[in-house]
This record gives structure tokens, sequence and C-alpha cells, in this order.
């Protein structure tokens, strides 16, 4: 199973990823964002990191780089996409996933081990988890409040496309705790979080952030 | 050659935490008056001959601002 | 009219502002001797500032020798002299690390000062052709309720994780103290470290006659050419000199794209050498690569590309625009070279090549504005043995002996000096400064803040890995020099060894007062003796450091403030030591004696307000076999957690260990619970392990002293017949000060970040 990788021009945490991807038995494929090729990937990743150093709005420049073309087109098609951090911020500037990300209420970037309650197993990147089930990820951002007006946020909630949620506090300040959400057809996912450093017990609080990604090597398969 | 002015405020309805942090200073420094403070952007674009208004506006709406969280004003001045 | 070769040399009298750019009547009168005619505008204004105590060294220089007559060392690649020193950290693998100060910077614009600082040390790495993989921070302040504290340590901590966050290294651990000597002269010593191949080591040289010298990375603007704005009076430009910013303004973006360029570059083998554009910009990253190269250079300035088109040539030369490289490429590799920058948009432009002889010359316009041997501007600047006098209050200070300070009579006061030491700003919980760095980018940080060194994976294959730690206790430099250094030397180290890895190098930055006093110049003479001294017992080379004086403000410097950098090596990372409690029912072991010993005490300071005595004694010998004990220890897999004791003693090390994972202890110390607790004897550290008979019988064959203490569990810290302090109130003590001082999370005040730099929105 192929994963892509895209690196933005400022993408930090691409080789996370990519190490994420290998860990969970998959293969990762290196994408370039200028490139108009996903390469017959099964699946992107767009990781996170300070894309375009966050000028003009977190994300919004990378959502409008050539390859992102490729991706929406292809998650029109059912590919599997999965927006970590920044690339949660590209999704929402691409269009792909409803809201935006702004910056923290407290105004300070903010790295912590956070507890994430999934709300939906059910998404071609959340399949080895269980609803309900409390994870720890690192949380690790500057722009990490989800917001979007509230007839948005209740018809969001409404339709089940609230992933997962903050528990045992919110590292800042996103609308009902809001920590990933998913598009109508739940093979598109956002969140803020790290999976990806999550997936040694060397190197981050868990290995939570693995099933990520065997999650999304069965979602290929069963496509 | 024109000058054209952007300016990008957060929607009223989406809490904004650096016009609230400012607002507070403000009070701690004496200033009672002011009673609220939005926090935005402000684009200053050059412009060969006469802007295209239609392009502009598509412009501050698709790219300057996001119209899911942001309002947006268009200023087209001469020189 | 610029001013030329040609019209200084028929010029000699005219007058010319070497006062005010700070250079002595002698210094002008030697570089007169040295052209045979007076310096051009351009020549004067590279002399000025690479002649500067900054650039130049040049009070420090004869004392710094030391280092480099240290015997030498197999594991050291690249010495002094180069942007960072090299490491041989096995399996074919090297590791460059330094530490640089941003001082006065951060003071005037905490945000930038700080955020440039940590640019300007990454670029040092890179340039030795390595990929930054870490950085730390080690920061000072005034006292930590003073309006200017809070003024300046916001902006400063928000500085260095903004720019170390948008390029990707994760912080693994640094310093954070407060004292009211820094009040106007904060001390930011930002450290970075890299890891490369051995073959991949680059030097800043230019060799080869003919090769081009490409300028790549941002544009040229003002930035901190504040100084040399008289200049401007030189010049007869119609336009006039517009501002001339004296801060330097960073973009981290910038340097990421120039960071995964270079990587590429240097993996294609497209250069020569290489030299990134720190302080003195142009002057200096050309005149060094000139001077450590075989040739001469020459420079059109013409072609630099500028942000502002009204830079005078001087002011181009030395702008300290941020994010720039200085690269000597080949004609045959030029077109790889400029590709390379292409794809990460990243401005290159040939600016001039290498050449026959031995002079550096500019052309501005096509008039000859410099012609200068370089090894003049950059290698052989002014040296100075300024003259040294032991303080006069020495004698006093150290008579001034804390063992006749008031201690505490009942449990009660214990207690409560126990949680003054362990919630003052120094002691505290400093999770409102870490919060604010990415700790887990690169996926390879193994132990970070709160531990007791930063160890990051540097082969996943192998888990081969490297540990840091910093350490700069200045109270006890204060009341010795050398002997103050040579403990912060002794620090470091055992926090590198404590973390299980085997200490192989150090770094260190030396901030101290004006060295025009002589009483800060002898601390500064002895403090480097100190750590030469200590080097050289501890086996260790000095791979390089930085020196920062005229830390002052009016007569009073600051406390002599070496901060020591040691670098070690883990063969396996995953048999590192972590410092909290994890487990019920482990024994509670202390490796190491305990005397009374309190001078430049963490409890004199905080209960007493009180500096003064002798610093705590220093055993060398007992600090290796202490190291070598500890990494037998963690081979073993014998212990559990260790933390090494340092400021604060066991009362700080118990408690830290104790509030990591919210595990207590029930421990039985010896009559005096007092000394026991607050004395700051040197080689201890606090162990806890399932096997004290195992631990116990190494450390006697070691020949190091261990004393049982007792027992993990519970939910507070228990001596017996003395007190009992719950975790809970330990805990809220600990964890309250900072977030009191500077804002808990609900309330924040606007930091001002000025524009076209990191995005605030």
């Amino acid at each position: 199973m192929r994963i892509g990788v895209i690196t933005f021009p400022g993408s930090l945490d691409d080789v996370d990823a990519a190490r994420a991807v290998r860990l969970a038995g998959g293969e990762p494929v290196a994408l370039w964002h200028a490139d108009h090729d996903l390469e017959d990937v099964d699946a992107v990743v767009l990781p996170g990191g300070f894309s375009y150093g966050d000028y003009l709005r977190a994300g919004a420049i990378a959502a409008r780089s050539p390859l992102m073309r490729d991706v929406v087109a292809a998650a029109g098609n059912g590919l599997p996409v999965l927006g970590i951090c920044n690339g949660f911020q590209v999704l929402c500037e691409a269009g792909l996933l409803p809201g935006a990300l702004t910056r923290n209420s407290h105004l300070h970037f903010r790295n912590r081990d956070q507890v994430l309650v999934v709300e939906r197993a059910d998404t071609a990147w959340t399949t080895d988890y269980a609803a309900g089930q409390r994870i720890v990820i690192p949380v690790k951002n500057g722009e990490g409040r989800y917001v979007a007006a509230d007839a948005d946020l209740d018809r969001l909630e409404g339709e089940g496309r609230v992933v997962f949620r903050y528990a045992d506090g919110n590292p800042n300040g996103s609308s009902r705790d809001i920590a990933g959400v998913t598009s109508e057809n739940g093979r598109v996912v956002g969140l803020m979080p790290h999976p990806e450093h999550a997936i040694e017990d060397l190197t981050g609080p868990s290995t939570d952030g693995l099933g990520f990604f065997t999650s999304v090597l069965k979602a290929v398969v069963n496509a | 050659m024109s000058r054209v002015i952007v300016d990008v405020v957060l929607k009223p309805e989406i809490s904004d935490p650096q016009g609230q942090a400012v607002f507070g200073a403000l009070g701690r420094l004496g200033h009672d008056s002011i009673t609220s403070v939005r926090q935005g952007k402000h684009f200053v674009l050059e412009v060969d001959g006469t802007p295209d208004e239609a392009e502009l506006k598509q412009i501050a709406e698709t790219l300057l601002a996001n119209p899911v969280i942001e309002d947006v004003e268009l200023h087209l001045t001469t020189d | 009219m610029i001013d030329t070769v040609e019209i200084a040399a028929k010029s000699p009298d005219d007058e010319q502002p070497w006062a005010e750019l700070g250079l002595k009547a002698d210094e002008y009168a030697r570089i007169k001797a040295i052209l045979g005619r007076r310096p051009t505008t351009a020549e004067l204004a590279m002399y000025s500032v690479m002649w500067s105590e900054h650039c130049s060294y040049k009070s420090s220089k004869v004392h710094l020798r030391q280092f480099g007559d240290l015997p030498p060392s197999d594991a050291l690649l690249v010495g002094i002299g180069e942007n960072a020193g090299v490491v041989d950290v096995g399996d074919g693998y090297a590791v460059t690390f330094k530490v640089e100060s941003h001082n006065h910077p951060s003071y005037v614009e905490p945000y930038q000062g700080a955020a440039t600082g940590v640019g300007g040390i990454v670029r040092d790495i890179l340039t030795m052709g390595a990929r930054p993989v870490a950085v730390m921070d080690s920061l000072r302040f005034g006292r930590a309720d003073a309006p200017d504290t809070a003024r300046v340590l916001p902006g400063v901590v928000a500085g260095v994780g903004g720019y170390g966050n948008c390029l990707g290294l994760p912080n693994i651990g640094g310093e954070l103290l407060f004292d009211d000597c820094y009040a106007g002269n904060p001390l930011v010593n930002a450290l970075c470290v890299g890891v490369m191949k051995h073959e991949d080591v680059r030097l800043a040289k230019a060799e080869g006659v003919g090769n081009k010298v490409i300028l790549f990375g941002a544009r040229t603007g003002g930035d901190g050419i504040g100084g040399v704005s008289v200049l401007a009076s030189e010049t007869f430009d119609a336009e006039g000199p517009a501002k001339r910013p004296s801060v330097q303004v960073g973009d981290p973006f910038t340097e990421k794209l120039l960071i995964e360029a270079c990587l590429e570059i240097f993996q294609q083998d497209l250069v020569t050498g290489i030299q990134d554009l720190g302080g003195a910009g142009l002057s200096c990253a050309t005149s060094e690569l000139a001077s450590a190269g075989t040739g001469g250079m020459h420079v059109d300035l013409d072609t630099v590309p500028l942000r502002d088109s009204t830079l005078t040539p001087a002011e181009i030369l030395m702008s300290e625009s941020q994010e720039r490289m200085c690269a000597i490429v080949e004609p045959a590799k030029v077109a790889d070279f400029l590709a390379v920058c292409e794809k990460w948009d990243v401005l290159a432009t040939v600016i001039g090549e290498v050449t026959d002889g031995d002079r550096l010359t500019v052309d501005w316009h096509g008039e000859r504005i410099v012609d200068v041997p370089p090894r003049t501007v950059a290698h052989e600047g002014p040296v100075y043995d300024r003259p040294m006098a032991r303080p006069a209050d020495l004698d006093a200070l150290q008579a001034d002996d804390p063992a006749r300070l008031p201690r505490p009579t009942t449990a009660a006061e214990l207690q409560a000096h126990w949680l003054a030491v362990v919630s003052s700003p120094d002691g505290a919980d400093k999770t409102w400064v870490t919060e604010q760095y990415d700790r887990y980018v690169r996926g390879n940080t193994v132990l970070a803040q709160p531990e007791d060194a930063g160890v990051v994976r540097i082969d996943e294959e192998s888990n081969r890995g490297i540990a840091l730690a910093l350490d700069g206790n200045a109270r006890y430099a204060r009341l010795d020099p050398y002997l103050g250094a040579q403990l912060n030397l002794a620090e470091a180290y055992r926090n590198v060894a404590v973390s299980g890895a085997k200490p192989l190098a150090v770094t260190n930055c030396l901030n101290f007062g004006s060295p025009e006093e002589p009483e800060v110049m002898w601390q500064f003479a002895e403090a480097v003796r100190g750590l030469a001294d200590g080097c050289r017992e501890l086996g260790l080379p000095v791979t390089g450091g930085n020196v920062s004086l005229y830390n002052q403000t009016g007569d009073v410097p600051i406390n002599p403030t070496p901060v020591i950098g040691v670098l070690g090596v883990h063969d396996d990372v995953r048999r590192r030591i972590p410092s909290g409690w994890r487990n019920d029912g482990e024994t509670v072991l202390l490796i190491g004696g305990t005397r009374p010993e309190f001078g430049g005490s963490a409890w004199a300071s905080v209960v007493h307000g009180h500096l003064g005595g002798r610093p705590p004694a220093l055993d060398l010998a007992a600090e290796r076999a202490l190291a070598d004990l500890l990494t037998a220890l963690g081979k073993e897999g014998l212990i559990a957690s260790a933390h090494d004791l340092s400021d604060g003693g066991l009362a700080q090390a118990l408690a830290e260990s104790a509030l990591r994972y919210g595990v207590g202890a029930r421990l039985h110390l010896a009559d005096d619970a007092f000394t026991a607790l607050f004395s700051e004897s040197t080689g201890r550290v606090v162990v806890t392990t399932t096997d004290p008979g195992g631990v116990k019988t190494t450390a006697q064959w070691a020949g190091v002293p261990v004393t049982e203490l007792g027992t993990t569990g519970g939910d507070a810290l228990g001596i017996d017949g003395v007190l009992d302090l719950p975790l809970a109130e330990l805990r809220a003590a600990w964890t309250a000060t900072l977030p009191a001082l500077f804002g808990g999370p609900e309330h924040s005040t606007p930091l001002t970040v000025p524009a076209g730099t990191v995005p605030t929105s």
C-alpha cells in the first residue's frame, strides 16, 4: 500500500508522517507540491509544519498549490486523505473540510500530550479505534483553534462529522472542543494533534497514533 | 499605477482573542473610552494601469480573505 | 560621490569618523599602515566592525588560547576556529554543536533578538555541512517580579519558540534563571546541534582561483546597521539615508528553505567552501572565506540583491540581514547550484570570484572601493591583554559564610524552606516556557525538558544517539570564577552521564561584564583557566564557543556567567535513564557524599537573600568515577531512574523526581535533615532501583559511596520523624509561580511582533 506524503515549502513533519506509514506496514511516497502527479498512491497525508511560514493564513498558500488541485479531484473520487495540523489547515482552506483554524485563544504556541476521545471509528483513518476510546496524542500548534459559524457547527455535530474531541482540557480554545472532523464520505479526515508523534514508546507519549496509519491500509484494501 | 487597499477582519461572530488582548491592554493603560477592538489585516496592492474590479474582488474574496471566517473590504484609489 | 581607493590614496588627511565607529586611534593608525593610505569609507566600515569586540574577540583571545592548548582528542574532527566544532560519535557519524549568545539585541527587541539568536546559531551548524536536529536555550533575566522582566521574558520565549518551531527543530532543554544582576542585561544563549557523516564536513574557506562566490538566501536590507549610519554623512546620495534599524529581523520560513536547499547542495557536492552571514554580514563572510583560503577574492557589490535600494556600499557590507549564506562554487557546478536554489525558491546570485594573489577587492558601479589583505580584517585584528585585578570585595564575600545564617528549627520551618526553594522562580516548574516549544518534530527526541539532558536518536537502525546538557550557575562563579566555571562543567558533564551517555566534548558561552573593568577581566581569565583545567582533567576537548562581553549597566557588571554545554553519546538510546519516579516500591538511593556546603546555594539565596562563602568543593576524579558508574548501571539495567543534584540540592531533586509522575516516597535522612536537604555538595545523584543490592555492589566496586534513603510510593514526600509534605501541596506551590508572574492560560499580553516577520494571525 502506497501512501503519499506531500511536502510543501515549510512542511516539517513530512519525514515523521513517512516514518509512521512505514511502521504501520505501508510504503511512503514523497510527493512535491509543485508537481501535478499523485503517482497513483492509495491515500495521501498532508503533514504538519509551517508551510509558507503560515504567511497570509496558515495553510492558505499551500492549499492553492498545483498538487492540491489533484488532491481535491482525487478526494472527490474517494481517495483517503489525512490532514495533520498544518495539513488540516490546508484541507479547510482547500474546501475539503468545513470550518477554519485560527490563532489559539491564549495566543501562545502550545505543545502538550493531549487526551482525545475518538467519536467516529468508521472513517478511513480510524477503523482501528473504538468509538469512545481515549487516546494520548501530542498537540503542538499556535493556530489550532477550530471555528465555524454556529449553524455550521450544529450541522457538523448533527451529521456526526466530529471525529475527535479534546478531553481533560482544551489546548487551544477550539469550538466545542473539536480536535478533528471528517468529510461527508468519511474518507477525508483532518485533525490538529499529531498521531505521527505517538508511534513509538521511545519518542512519544504513547503508541496510540499508529492506528491512523494501520486503519488506512485496510481502507485501501477494502476500497 | 493604482493603489488598491484590502482590509480583512474576522467575521463578527468569530471570537478574536488578539483583538481582546489589545482591548485589555488599552484598559490597563487607562483608555476607558475604547469599548472594543477587532484586529485584522491591511493589504496594499500596487496595480499596473486601471484596476480590473472583478479581478481584484476575486483576489480579495478568495485569497486575501478566508470567506469562512473573514469579511473583506476593497478600496480602490488612484494616485 | 563614492569614496574609492583612488580618492583615498590622494586624500590622506580627510577626516574619518573612526572614533564614532568604535576604533581607537592606534587601531586607525594601524589600518593606515596596513593599507599604505587612509582607508576608504567602505574599508573603514569593514575594519571597524570586524575589529569590534564582538567579531574579533580582542579582549578574550589571549585567554581562549588555553582551549587550543588542550591535549588533542581522538574524538575531535574539527576544532576551534571554524563555525562550530565537530565530534566523532561512532559508526561514521559526526556531530557538530555550539552555543552562542544574542544578549544585547534581546534587551532591545526581545522577540526578534531571541529569534535571530536561534537563526544565527542554526546557520553556524548548517554551514559545517550538517542537518540541524535540535536546539536548546539558556535564559537569564532580572528579578522575576520586576516590571521589565514582564516586558522581556515573554517576548524572548515567544521568539525562541517562534523561530525554532517554524524551522522544525525540537527544543530539548535549557535553563531559565533570574537574578537582579541581569536586569538591564538579559542573557539569551542558544545552542544548536547537527548530525552528518564524517565525509560531509564542510569548511569555510575560499579556494580555487576562478571559483565563484555565490550569495544566497534573503535579500539584503538595512538590518542591524544603526551604528554605521554615522557613515551616511560621508555620502552625497541625493535620496539621503532612510532610517536604519539597529535591530535584525528574522524570517524562519526563509531559513527553513535555506536549510533544505543547502542540504541538497551538500548532497550533490556542489560547494568547495561555505560560510554563513552573521555578525558583520558580508564584511565578515568575504574576509573570513578569503582569509582562510588560498587566494584572494573579488566582489561586485552591485550584484547583491537588495531589499532597500537606498543602501550605500558601506551599509551593504555591514548589513546584518538574516538568513543569508555565502558559498564558493566551481564554475562547472554553478548551474546545478542555482537550480537547487530555484527549486526551493531561494534567491541566489553570483557576486564575485576567488582570485589569484592575496587581496580582497570590492567594486561598486565600476569603481574600486575596497582593496585590503583579508587576513588583516578577519584574523589579525587587535589583541589586547587587558589589565586584571581580583575584585576588591571578594575576600569579604568569601568570608561571609552562610553557615552562620539562621536555619529552620522546627519541622514546619523546614517544610516552609523546602517549599520556598522549590517554588522560587529559579526552582519552579518551567512548563509555562517549555510548552511554547515543539519537542517532537523530527520524531527522534528521546528525552527533553525537564530531564537532566536532552537526548536525540541519530540512527533509527542502530539506535545510536546523543545527549546534551547546558548549565551555568553564576552565583558560584561570582564567589570563585575559577571553581565556578569548573562546577558548571561538572554539572553539565554529570547531567549527560545521568542520562546514561558518555560525555565527549564541550562548548561554552562566556557571559561577562565590561573587559575594560580589571575586576571583570580577572573573572573572565579565571573562568577560562578553570574551564581549561577542568576539561584537561576530564579529558574533554573544547570544540568552540562564544564570548559575550559588556554585559553591564553602569558600574555593575552581571555575575560572571560561564554557560557550559556538554555533548555525550549513547550507543543505544533505548537504554537511556529517565529522571522521574514512576513506580511504587522502588528503593531510593543517594549516590555520592554530602558535606555541609551552602555557599551560593539556592537555600541561602531564596530564604536569606544571601550570596557569600565558598562554592561547594569539586572533585573531578570523583565526577569521572560517578559518570562511569552511571554508564555501568544504565547498561546493566540496574536503575529505573537517575536525577543529579545541583541548585537546591536534595530538596529540589526529590521534589522534581516525585512530581514528575506523582509518586511520593518514605525517606529516612541522617540526623541533620537540613544539611541533607539543602547542601549543594557536588558529585551526587539520586537513583531508584528494584535491585538495591546490585547497585550498592557496583558502586562499591567503583569506589563511590551510596546511602539508602527509603522507598517510593504514596502521595507525599515523607521524612521519618521530621515531616510529611503532601505532593498536592508541593505541586500547587511548584506550578503556580511562573503562570502567576507571566500570565496563566486564560489571559495574555499582546506581543509586539514587528511587521514582516512571523505572522500574528
